[in-house]
């Protein structure tokens, strides 16, 4: 029954929205860590989305989405000279993380949306299904 | 005089299996809405729905690496490609906005669907008891 696999379907995008948010809460929490050498920076996080293809689906391509991993951003940072800052090393400079919080608030508004997609396209199915099972009442 | 029920339910069987099987196409495609080189697909439910009433019994498919024989595929044929109206830098054919009024549209059909087949039950229950 296919509605049945409309759920499964739903689910995975839901997750992996869900990762989406929380690299981009990850991220908007440190845009201002600054710290001292290129190597403890925090560098921005992006997930990367690809699809489940059941090949054995009945000839039916259909997929959920699944995340391959979580990358970091090959961004540069920000170099900035602050040698009255705690954090700055001995030539007076200190790093910014390479977020770009406009970015990462259009990641987030993006991802919002489509778990809400998400979540009504599940309850739809779930609507349709007991739709069914009351068929011939 | 025998009630045949091919005859009683009509095309509504054969609908509702396709409303359900585009349902999960859909749902695929606003599932990767977000996913780089997705391409949308949909099926063309007018050939799909002749080639449903043709088809012939489906082979009995009992592990996950039997093939399907071509007479036991799912109803409506294969999946095209939809045509992007405004193509994505990376590759992506989903329009969520288009999948998402599809979808509804599809639900709904469905619920017609539901509707009529409902009908034919109740009319043949009613004929059993002679009422």
């Amino acid at each position: 029954m296919s509605l049945f696999k409309i759920i499964d379907i739903s689910g995975t995008a839901m997750s992996a929205q869900t990762l989406r948010l929380n690299t981009t809460a990850s991220n908007l929490a440190n845009a201002d860590s600054v710290s001292s050498s290129v190597n403890q920076t925090y560098r921005a996080r992006h997930p990367v989305f690809a699809t489940v293809l059941n090949e054995f689906n009945q000839g039916a391509a259909t997929g959920g989405v699944q995340v391959l991993g979580v990358v970091e951003s090959k961004a540069p940072l920000r170099q900035e000279y602050a040698p009255d800052h705690p954090m700055a090393n001995e030539a007076g400079y200190i790093f910014h993380p390479n977020v770009n919080p406009i970015e990462e608030m259009a990641n987030m508004i993006s991802a919002s949306r489509s778990y809400q997609n998400s979540v009504e396209v599940a309850n739809t199915s779930k609507q349709l299904l007991l739709r069914t099972l009351q068929l011939g009442e | 005089m025998s009630i045949s029920f091919d005859s009683a339910l009509g095309i509504h069987p054969y609908a509702l299996s396709l409303w359900s099987r585009r349902a999960e196409l859909l749902a695929a495609n606003l599932a990767n809405a977000d996913t780089p080189d997705y391409k949308a697909r949909d099926i063309d439910f007018k050939t799909a729905l002749q080639q449903a009433q043709g088809t012939a019994l489906p082979l009995q498919v009992t592990h996950a690496k039997h093939l399907p024989s071509a007479a036991g595929q799912l109803p409506g044929g294969e999946a095209l490609y939809r045509v992007p109206l405004q193509a994505s830098i990376d590759g992506n054919t989903v329009d969520s906005q288009v999948e998402h009024g599809k979808f509804m549209q599809n639900a709904l059909q469905y619920q017609a669907s539901l509707h009529f087949l409902s009908g034919s039950f109740k009319g043949l229950r009613s004929a059993l008891k002679g009422e």
